[in-house]
């Protein structure tokens, strides 16, 4: 139970509650439609669900430092931003590990790279954001997304 | 007025040309999982660390996702349209980029849950580009997860992400609305 569990439902519940006194028949038409979406994204999710268990099960975080550790460059950049886009590791676990990978000496650009696409791009999670906005949107969303990173992990290597 | 509120999204997403087939999504996951089966019988040692994950993953999005799909349910329903196309609509400028950025800092869990959101917003009339900008904030720009950050990677490196994410997905947003705007497809354009 952390804190996002605890306020997003927390949240929930106020405006349903709310909702609920003001108009019972729009109350129920929401719930409704709350369910039909949640049956509709029920299989892409759990195999979302099974592929990030798999990839958590078989790369381990020590394996992910030592490639970042390593890379160097422009290869080394392009390997994060190719992590980052793959793996779906809570920010939580990446700051940490970003941390140590900076005192280790690798490059500040390779680990603002790896942070920003990890949050921002979700190869894991295509099939659902497709199916709920769209091929073209979600596509064009994640490709400008990684170039987003990159550049802001550029950046980042320039300033700090 | 009455009619657009009236719509839920379910509805109009069912509308929405070729729609994904819910049979074809079964036959997805029960491949997947067949392949997760043959994976962890031929490696063991991995079996532990992924149902571990699996396992993670599952409590966060049970408990996350049924409190997103509620309040989508209520946006739908209790949201006028008109106020959403004019504070987040294509006329709302720098304001509407603005707000959007800071609608995506509520404090709200994974990327996933913002998904179903911007559906919502797309549907409501919400530009494309503060929808992307909305996306990118709920991605990275979180307070809690800032401080975290900054514990672990120092203040300049906090501040040059944050300050150079804004810029930068600000920039992207327009390029985005650009290209999306090319071939008007894909998503529901009802704006």
């Amino acid at each position: 139970m952390n804190v996002t569990v605890i306020s997003i439902n927390a949240l929930a519940l106020v405006f349903l509650a709310v909702s609920f006194f003001k108009d019972r028949a729009k109350t129920a038409q929401a719930l409704r439609s709350a369910l039909r979406s949640g049956g509709g994204l029920a299989p892409t999710l759990l195999g979302i669900l099974v592929v990030i268990g798999l990839i958590m099960g078989f790369v381990t975080s020590a394996t992910i430092g030592r490639i970042l550790g390593e890379g160097s460059g422009m290869m080394g950049v392009l390997t994060a931003a190719l992590l980052g886009s793959v793996l779906h590791i809570p920010s939580l676990v990446s700051f940490p590990l970003g941390g140590s990978l900076l005192r280790g000496g690798a490059s500040v650009t390779v680990i603002a790279v790896f942070i920003t696409t990890l949050t921002m791009v979700g190869f894991m999670t295509l099939p659902m954001e497709i199916s709920i906005l769209g091929k073209r949107f979600t596509l064009l969303r994640n490709v400008l997304s990684i170039i987003a990173a990159l550049i802001i992990g550029l950046l980042v290597g320039v300033a700090v | 007025m009455n009619t657009s509120m009236r719509a839920p999204m379910g509805e109009k997403s069912s509308a929405q040309g070729k729609q994904k087939n819910p049979v074809r999504d079964w036959l997805v996951l029960a491949g997947i999982l067949a392949l997760a089966t043959a994976l962890l019988i031929g490696f063991p040692a991995q079996r532990q660390p992924s149902i571990d994950a699996f396992r993670q993953f599952l409590s966060e999005m049970v408990f996350v996702m049924p409190a997103v799909l509620v309040i989508m349910g209520l946006f739908g329903v209790w949201v006028p349209k008109e106020m959403i196309n004019r504070y987040l609509g294509h006329g709302s400028g720098l304001r509407g980029m603005v707000i959007a950025l800071l609608f995506g800092t509520l404090p709200t869990g994974p990327l996933y849950a913002a998904f179903p959101l911007s559906k919502g917003l797309l549907e409501k009339g919400a530009s494309p580009a503060n929808v992307f900008i909305f996306l990118a904030a709920w991605a990275c720009i979180k307070i809690p997860q800032e401080l975290v950050e900054l514990q672990f990677l120092g203040w300049r490196f906090t501040l040059a992400r944050f300050g150079f994410t804004v810029v930068v997905v600000f920039v992207m947003a327009a390029i985005f609305q650009r290209l999306l705007d090319k071939k008007p497809k894909g998503i529901p354009s009802d704006v």
